[in-house]
């Protein structure tokens, strides 16, 4: 799970051009939106695109997405949850 | 006292018919011309429902009078259709020394031909002729220069809004004296790179939308081509034209909120459609119909909604979206549903907001279900809002 | 007319870090003129410029430029320009979409929308008035400079904020070099008159203009009038219209002082420039200034720049010369471009 929080971080990172933050930054319990890395509904939908690119995950519903994106934990959560 | 505009022409074709009678046949039929793809090859075409017009590129160029030949995209040839049909009515081609204008609105441009032939783009000179084709004004000028208009010639894009903006833009140049009259709307074909592109930010319904409905889930993207001749009363006296309505008043906001979403609380609809209504003249209760923007997202609606009973307050006029019948038709979708609401004032009618089921929950107001004849219409508002907030209403009124 | 009280141009020259007028000149011998960037930072909180593409964070930053010179809260209106839009935007779901239409990301196809840097910049302004978006070709900053004039006529607006915004990428230039739009090698743009050849010199810009009702202090020019006008079916003078363009403001072609032409090098049509010239203005000066910045769907926008910093400051910089001649004043400029002898414009310029 650790090892896939760290992937994640990286990934998430370059998907959504965040350039001026390191993985350290990020507290994988932290929530994503909002308050913490201030991220918005496209940026949940760049997410969507991640999951399926890169771990073959499909979310139809882009509701859902709000649970699944909460924080990196929940996304590595979800991962390790529905992979192929 | 500012020149008041009148509207003598109009031309439209889209799913529900290639021409003004068609479509208004269909709208009376109560008939919907959404389907399955047909002339698009791409993987979402079992699975979307969209408004497409049942004609492939050679039918397109038989009915736009033009031997086919390489550089034509299909939006052009949309475009050429409706703008050649408003064109015949206004009577452009009489009183040449009228100062006469073009302005058209698309954002797919010939992007249909572009994604079709890009390869070859890239490695080859054998789809040459369609590398200029591929920009905004392209379509623009092939119906330009085939309807002989130079005074002034442009092309708008501020997405949904586009069609809209042009005909906006058409009253004012006759407002300020610089043109007589005006050919203005929009052209949109479907295209694999715009269905991919709404696809991605998950507002597509894959079954028949539902505007303004508690269990809307989306969109159904069309494509069409609608213009309207815009003439001055001097120009009115010059050509013999009779006046099918007057456009009374036209507001643009911005939301300056997001750069796809719509504010919770719609303050840019708000503000166009309290502009267009300041300045038509008319108080909010003269209006008797809003043709909505109602595109079927959840969040469109939700805001657009919010926006009417603010500006309504307790006296809510009829209002539907007629996106179920046309599909959304994006850069065209401002003067197709210009037309279709100018027909309301005609014909005294009030079209349905088809595939409606249950009040959205947190508004206090239900759209028209079913069709409304000989009902008294007089002043209709026609909402056109798009992507980055650009949010436009017109107000149409019997003469 | 208007007031032009504040520029925010990037372009190829350092229009972007000084103020001066075309102090130094860049050369360059390459495919095309890109554009000197200047750091975004100042300009667009990295959160919010996370996802921007390069002509996005270009129109933002010099829209900010120019609100900040003529300082301006709060535009009444706010309208671009933009031939093209974000072709690398456009580039890349083409990219996608032509190979397999699978994991293609929103955020390109938002932004290759024609309207979002006007959108961005009103989000960044916040300003809820109204916004527009031209795109057609050499017409798309001209049609914007119309629709504001006509807002400070019909008194709806007092401030407008309008640009003309183009990028190139090495993709595009190939895909348009196959119908003879470019020069087919790279050249110099200081040498770029030396061997005729066909083809223009591409480049590109971002230009924001702050056009007032009222003078303030930091005005350059009156922006008098501007006209387009397309020669349908080739038949059709253009030129024929400039009598009459000028007669409006009680002009005619005696009291223009100096003309501001569109050459950019393209031997097949270069010489409607010179036949205008011959034509209505024997013996005038003839300025150009496609040679710094490149030939692009809005590059008038960089000789809008030009007329306007020449005006304000009273100068002629030799880098602008034509020809031989020198204007016996600096007060009323002519700017005359057309793209391929269809599109025509007319830009009237005047000193304060």
């Amino acid at each position: 799970m650790e090892e896939l929080i760290e992937k994640l971080k990286k990934e998430v990172i370059e998907q959504l051009n965040l350039e001026d933050i390191n993985p350290d930054d990020i507290n994988p319990d932290s929530p994503l939106f909002g308050e913490g890395l201030g991220l918005d509904s496209i940026d949940a939908l760049e997410l969507i695109v991640l999951l399926e690119k890169n771990y073959g995950i499909k979310i139809e519903d882009p509701k859902d997405g709000k649970k699944i994106f909460h924080s990196i934990r929940t996304m590595a959560e979800y991962i390790t949850e529905h992979k192929k | 006292m500012p020149r008041r505009i009148f509207i003598t022409g109009y031309g439209i074709i889209s799913c529900i018919g290639n021409n003004i009678d068609e479509t208004l046949t269909s709208l009376l039929q109560s008939k919907p011309g959404t389907g399955r793809i047909r002339h698009i090859d791409t993987i979402l075409k079992d699975e979307l429902l969209v408004g497409e017009i049942p004609k492939s590129q050679e039918e397109l160029f038989a009915m736009a009078g033009i031997t086919p030949v390489e550089g034509y995209s299909r939006n052009a040839l949309l475009g050429i259709i409706a703008a050649r049909e408003a064109f015949l009515q206004g009577q452009l081609d009489e009183n040449r020394n009228l100062k006469t204008g073009l302005i058209s609105a698309t954002t797919v441009g010939g992007m249909d031909r572009c994604e079709l032939y890009y390869n070859d783009f890239l490695t080859n000179d054998s789809r040459n002729a369609h590398i200029d084709a591929y920009d905004c004004a392209d379509s623009t000028e092939r119906i330009a220069s085939l309807l002989g208009i130079h005074d002034f010639v442009t092309t708008i894009s501020t997405a949904c809004s586009s069609a809209a903006n042009s005909i906006m833009l058409g009253a004012r140049m006759i407002r300020t004296g610089r043109l007589d009259r005006v050919l203005a709307g929009g052209c949109e074909s479907l295209t694999k790179f715009h269905l991919n592109g709404f696809n991605a930010l998950k507002i597509l319904d894959k079954d028949p939308c539902k505007p303004f409905d508690q269990h809307r889930a989306g969109i159904n993207l069309g494509e069409g081509a609608a213009y309207l001749v815009l003439e001055s009363e001097e120009s009115l006296e010059k050509t013999g034209n009779t006046a099918m309505c007057e456009l009374a008043g036209w507001g643009n906001a911005c939301e300056a909120f997001h750069q796809t979403a719509s504010s919770p609380d719609g303050v840019g609809a708000f503000l166009a459609m309290k502009k267009a209504l300041e300045m038509s003249g008319l108080q909010a209760t003269e209006i008797d119909y809003v043709n909505a923007h109602g595109t079927g997202t959840d969040n469109n609606d939700l805001s657009e909604g919010r926006a009417i009973e603010k500006l309504f307050g307790e006296s809510i006029p009829m209002v539907s979206s007629t996106k179920p019948f046309t599909g959304h038709t994006t850069s065209a979708a401002g003067s197709t549903e210009a037309i279709l609401s100018i027909f309301c004032i005609q014909h005294q009618v009030i079209w349905p907001n088809l595939n409606f089921r249950e009040r959205i929950s947190d508004l206090s107001f239900s759209p028209v279900e079913k069709l409304l004849t000989g009902v008294q219409v007089n002043a209709v508002m026609s909402n056109s809002f798009g992507f980055g907030g650009n949010d436009t209403s017109l107000i149409f009124k019997k003469v | 007319m208007a007031f032009i009280n504040g520029i925010g141009l990037i372009s190829p020259q350092k229009t972007a870090e000084s103020k001066e007028f075309l102090a130094e000149i860049v050369e360059y011998t390459a495919d095309y003129l890109k554009c000197i960037e200047p750091g975004y930072r100042s300009y667009i909180d990295p959160i919010q410029s996370r996802r921007m593409s390069r002509l996005i964070k270009m129109g933002i930053a010099s829209a900010k430029m120019s609100v900040a010179e003529a300082g301006l809260a709060m535009p009444d209106a706010i309208i671009t320009g933009t031939g093209l839009g974000s072709v690398e935007d456009t580039e890349k779901i083409l990219g996608e979409i032509t190979k397999e239409e699978r994991f293609l990301n929103p955020t390109p196809f938002i932004q290759s929308t024609y309207n979002t840097i006007s959108s961005q910049v009103a989000i960044q302004l916040k300003c809820h008035n109204y916004n527009s978006t031209y795109v057609h070709r050499t017409f798309s900053f001209e049609s914007g400079l119309i629709d504001g004039l006509m807002q400070i006529e019909e008194q709806t607006a007092s401030n407008i904020l309008a640009a003309g915004i183009d990028e190139m990428t090495m993709n595009h230039l190939q895909i348009t070099r196959r119908i003879g739009q470019w020069k087919m090698h790279p050249v110099s743009n200081l040498k770029l008159l030396e061997n005729s050849s066909p083809g223009a010199l591409a480049g590109e810009g971002a230009a924001f203009f702050v056009l007032g009702a009222e003078k303030t202090g930091s005005a350059y020019a009156n922006l008098l009038d501007v006209k387009t006008c397309l020669n349908i079916n080739g038949s059709f003078k253009p030129a024929s219209l400039l009598p009459c363009f000028l007669a409006k403001h009680n002009l005619t072609v005696y009291d223009i002082d100096l003309l501001l032409l569109g050459y950019n090098g393209d031997c097949n049509f270069d010489p409607v420039y010179l036949d205008f010239a011959n034509h209505f203005f024997p013996g005038k000066a003839q300025a150009w200034f496609k040679h710094l910045c490149g030939e692009y769907h809005t590059a008038t926008g960089f000789g809008l720049y030009v007329a306007s910093n020449i005006l304000k400051h009273q100068v002629y910089p030799e880098i602008l010369h034509f020809n031989q001649m020198n204007p016996p004043r600096l007060k009323n400029i002519l700017m005359y471009n057309h793209f391929r002898n269809v599109n025509h414009a007319f830009m009237l310029v005047q000193a304060l």
